[in-house]
């Protein structure tokens, strides 16, 4: 199987920062602090929050594995519930667009684990002396891992809805509810499926991640993978951690064969296109319910009963308010005043609303720290930039080759992209205590050797895109090169490169953002009390966070997010658009 | 057959649609625009691209509202989707994820007709179309043909009064285009389609003459009608009727008419004249039907109908080929007859550096556009124009899609011409290198 990417969403808006940046970064990262700061007046004694008690005995790990995976899977439903809702918002109202997208560009440059130090003693105040607030505070950072690129993947899909198609479901009078399960969901449902198995892929390392969090001095556990690895590593036993390394590779290849690849083999149908498929997506899972009478009879009342649903018109006054559903009602409540005079009302009232935002994130902060945090952290995001560039670089080098290489071997490639796709979901914090015992044995120095840790996990976007890249090389192309006799360098040059390039692009964008993200646990390791750190922007954040340090927090959100974004915009999104423009092979 | 007794469907009159442009003068796609659907008959559209003719369907669909004039249904006035109009498209939009009987299906469950009527009539639909057997299968497994089946049976099974059709033939290779004619006019004469008139959108003129028994032919920019013909000849009608070949002639003389097509634009700000839509045609097909033209074959003077069948061209292939010709100087166009000028001939029988030559001194003198790029470039310091400049000035006056479409064109003639070039690195027009 192949995997190309539809979208991504670095195509969402033009490149270079722009104006509703400057609006978008502090409402977002504001919003958070204020979040923290009205966490910290409801925060409760956490003392009375009743735990399960997590043990290292492997029999354990089968229900410690079905926790985690409920656990992403709940994510996942808010995930789709929030993308259904926030992406059709800004697709169909202009007004709501204007603000939603850049927020959304904004919150998927947050790193993850930030959303964390601040929501989980909001959700704690929710359900004082319950496990619930945490359980909720880790599946709410497990979603924020997963929602926005699966959002921005549905709103270019509803935006991109062909006309003739449209005018269809117009024409034959179908409401809003109608049009969004018949046409709108069905048309973006390639992609959507496509973003879903990137953002389950990277949620696995999240999962493992959130279910030890510590507020302050005291570190409430979940029962699950995460904390069973985080409670190996309190009491150094490497044998705990293997079994937990098992236990993911199995939960992991379930998971791929029972959910993921019937919902791409089932996802393929609703592919626009004018010829059948050269490749189609198979599952035997999905064989089994399709083929076989007894499944198909189980589940037909269940199809009937969607099909119903879907067929619902939902809207009041049925055809005399023609398309008009909820959102899109709601999209033109927003846009049928007139416009002039009240677009200049709508912006005024958002540059309000991000100038108190940003004023209160700088209020925060300055109850906790100075300018010379500001110039530490500033210096600190620096270093952590010069890890990832290098560390993509060298991955670069590694993975293009080698990629290229695999793809052009039909059947090599069909055995490594499965497993180059697997890789990706595992979570690569599960072999960090492997890696620290490694740096300790040898005496090495943490500044350098932590730094491969954050792309661990990354590293195989790059190359499951590059050999799907390869892969797709169109094959006129490699005869012509042959027998122009282009070899050597001016093959790779001239040939190869170029070709490969979007797909490279593509996968070094999900790459790079996975390393910003793993840098704030890559940074900062332990193996039982002993401490191995690095200097950088995820040190800090994952200190101040250990600390109980808000301000701090905020601050180093706040800077790794413009890091991010400045990444995005100067460095990304000109290669994207650039190889949209020059490379695509149509 | 036609009486005016027959009852009045859809009325439109005075019907105007247009775009405010920051020139201040209004972008007109449709101007004063009248037209009677009545009981019975099958009226066409007829008209080049950019006629506004597919607006007009949308109208009457009310997919589209347009800016001025009076749309009345029954004599009610039209707000929103028609109530029984059903739309056949040009590119099927069928629902690639919906089987051929769900898409058959999908207006009545919308409506929320009861399942078993639906069932019922989808059925019917899909034997009164030919597509019994095929229920199963997915748009993408069907042949065009067939899929514009699937396409006629999602129209016919709502039942609606009117039919509408947006080119419906013009994406099928020609046998299958015209199996599905002759099926759906038999359909139609023998009165078993459950609808009262068809309204079609067409730019095939015999297509026009084989169906319609009126057929309102459009002007471009803006549309407006430019003729209404009535078609008398009793079906079924055979092509190689003399009477059927003169009315086809007829419309190609109007069509090709000097200059009654391009309407004189009402408005007192006229654009400057570089601000002219241009249709990209390549320069290939400018020389090879300059060419033909100067063959034995022809001797420099064609008539237009014989020549499209000869080319195996429709009239909007053939048409922008012949018209920029005829723009720049080297054809004239005239009572669907085209002749090679003398710049023309010599053009035909140069070598490809006089040709250029030749090529470049009528496109600065014939298009304006090209005339100002290249007086810019050479009044500009650095030698570079950038296009975004130029694609504002053009877009005062024009759509985006036209602007783009007539950058498109001045620069690959310019390019031909080797008059100035394009540089897609910094987006400008630049002087080609003198190395």
């Amino acid at each position: 199987m192949v995997w190309i990417n539809t979208n991504i969403s670095v195509k969402a808006a033009d490149a270079a920062p722009n104006r509703w940046d400057v609006v978008a970064l502090p409402l977002v990262i504001g919003l958070l602090a204020l979040l923290a700061v009205g966490g910290h007046q409801m925060a409760l004694p956490l003392g009375s929050v009743e735990e399960v008690p997590v043990t290292l005995d492997p029999w354990m790990l089968p229900e410690y594995a079905l926790r985690s995976t409920l656990r992403m899977l709940a994510a996942m439903a808010a995930s789709l519930v929030f993308t259904f809702t926030y992406a059709t918002l800004a697709a169909k109202s202009r007004r709501a667009g204007m603000l939603l997208i850049p927020v959304l560009d904004v919150l998927q440059s947050v790193p993850v684990l930030g959303y964390i130090s601040f929501t989980v003693v909001f959700f704690l105040g929710l359900f004082p002396g319950s496990v619930l607030g945490a359980e909720c505070a880790a599946i709410f950072a497990i979603f924020t891992s997963q929602a926005w690129n699966m959002a921005f993947s549905f709103y270019q899909s509803l935006r991109t809805v062909p006309r003739d198609l449209d005018e269809a479901a117009t024409g034959f009078g179908f409401s809003g509810w109608q049009r969004f399960w018949t046409l709108e969901a069905p048309y973006a449902a390639p992609g959507l499926v496509w973003n879903m198995m990137m953002s389950m892929s990277g949620g696995w390392f999240f999962v493992v991640a959130s279910e030890a969090i510590t507020v302050g001095d005291r570190t409430i556990t979940l029962p699950g993978i995460g904390s069973y690895l985080a409670m190996a590593i309190d009491g150094r036993r490497l044998d705990a951690v293997a079994w937990a390394v098992l236990a993911m590779l199995l939960v992991i290849l379930v998971y791929d064969q029972l959910l993921f690849r019937p919902l791409v083999a089932w996802a393929d149908k609703f592919r626009v296109e004018t010829t059948g498929a050269q490749e189609v997506p198979d599952s035997w899972l999905l064989f089994l319910f399709q083929r076989t009478r007894f499944f198909r009879a189980a589940f037909a009342p269940f199809g009937r009963l969607l099909d119903r649903l879907a067929w619902l018109r939902l809207s009041a006054g049925g055809r005399t308010r023609g398309p008009a559903g909820g959102f899109r009602g709601l999209g033109k409540l927003l846009d049928r005043a007139p416009a002039r005079a009240v677009d200049g009302l709508w912006y005024l009232t958002l540059a309000a609303a991000a100038g108190w935002a940003g004023w209160s994130m700088i209020a925060f902060v300055s109850t906790g720290a100075g300018w010379g945090d500001v110039g530490t952290a500033l210096l600190l995001g620096g270093a952590t930039l010069l890890r990832v560039i290098v560390l993509i670089l060298l991955a670069t080098l590694v993975w293009v080759p080698l990629g290229v290489v695999i793809g052009l071997r039909p059947r090599l490639a069909e055995k490594v992209q499965p497993a180059a796709q697997f890789l990706a979901a595992f979570p690569a914090n599960l072999l960090f205590p492997v890696a620290v015992v490694t740096i300790l044995r040898f005496d090495l120095n943490p500044d350098v050797w932590l730094s491969p840790l954050m792309i661990l996990g990354t590293q195989w976007y790059i190359l499951f895109n590059v050999v799907a890249g390869a892969t797709a090389f169109p094959s006129d192309l490699k005869e012509a090169a042959a027998s122009f006799r282009i070899r050597g360098w001016q093959w790779w040059r001239d040939v190869m490169l170029p070709g490969v390039f979007p797909y490279y692009v593509t996968g070094a964008v999900t790459a790079s953002g996975g390393s910003w993200n793993a840098s704030i646990v890559a940074e900062a390791v332990n193996w039982g009390d002993t401490r191995l750190a690095a200097h950088g922007l995820g040190r800090y954040i994952a200190e101040a966070t250990a600390a109980g340090d808000y301000p701090r927090i905020v601050l180093g959100i706040a800077v790794m997010s413009l890091f991010v974004i400045l990444f995005n915009r100067l460095l990304w999104r000109p290669l994207y658009a650039f190889a949209e423009r020059r490379l695509r092979l149509a | 057959m036609l009486n005016t007794r027959n009852t009045t469907l859809f009325e439109l009159s005075g019907v105007r649609q247009a775009y405010a442009k920051p020139s201040g003068q209004d972008y007109v796609v449709l101007d004063d625009v009248a037209l009677t659907l009545r009981d019975g008959e099958i009226v066409g559209l007829l008209g080049r691209s950019g006629s506004g003719k597919s607006t007009l369907l949308r109208i009457v669909a009310g997919l589209v509202k347009p800016t001025g004039g009076s749309v009345r249904h029954h004599g009610e006035p039209v707000a929103g989707p028609t109530d029984g109009v059903a739309m056949v498209f040009q590119t099927f939009a069928l629902f690639p994820w919906l089987t051929v009987w769900e898409n058959v299906m999908a207006g009545l469950k919308a409506k929320g007709v009861p399942a078993r009527e639906a069932e019922a009539r989808t059925e019917e639909a899909i034997d009164l179309i030919g597509l019994s057997g095929f229920e199963s299968a997915y748009p993408k497994e069907l042949s065009g043909g067939m899929r514009q089946r699937v396409g006629f049976a999602r129209a016919l099974v709502v039942h609606p009064e009117i039919l509408l059709m947006d080119e419906p033939f013009s994406a099928l290779d020609v046998l299958t285009a015209e199996t599905l004619r002759t099926d759906l006019l038999d359909l139609w004469m023998e009165r078993r389609l459950p609808i009262k008139s068809i309204l079609m959108v067409t730019h095939n003129i015999e297509e026009a003459v084989l169906m319609c028994d009126r057929i309102l032919v459009f002007s471009s920019n803006p549309g407006r009608v430019a003729a209404e013909i009535r078609v008398d000849i009793p079906h079924p009608r055979n092509r190689l009727d003399p009477q059927f070949r003169a009315m086809v002639d007829d419309i190609y003389g109007r069509m090709t008419a000097r200059r009654p097509l391009v309407a004189p634009s009402p408005s007192s700000r006229q654009p400057p004249a570089h601000a002219v839509p241009l249709q990209h045609v390549s320069t290939n097909l400018l020389a090879g039907l300059l060419e033909t033209l100067a063959s034995p074959a022809y001797h420099g003077k064609a008539d237009l109908p014989h020549l499209a069948a000869g080319l195996q061209h429709e009239i909007d292939d053939l048409f922008p080929i012949a018209e920029t010709l005829q723009m720049l100087g080297f054809a004239e166009v005239a009572e669907g007859d085209i002749h090679l000028t003398e710049p023309g001939r010599l053009f035909a029988e140069s070598g490809l550096e006089d040709r250029k030559r030749l090529f470049a001194e009528h496109l600065i003198r014939y298009v304006p556009l090209a005339a100002h790029i290249h007086g810019l470039l050479k009044e500009s310091a650095v030698q570079r124009v950038p296009s975004n400049r130029i694609q504002v000035e053009l877009e005062a006056f024009m759509s985006e899609s036209y602007a783009e479409e007539t950058l498109k064109a001045v620069t690959s003639w310019a390019r031909y011409a080797e008059l100035f070039t394009y540089d897609d690195e910094t987006e400008a027009f630049t002087f080609e290198d003198a190395d």
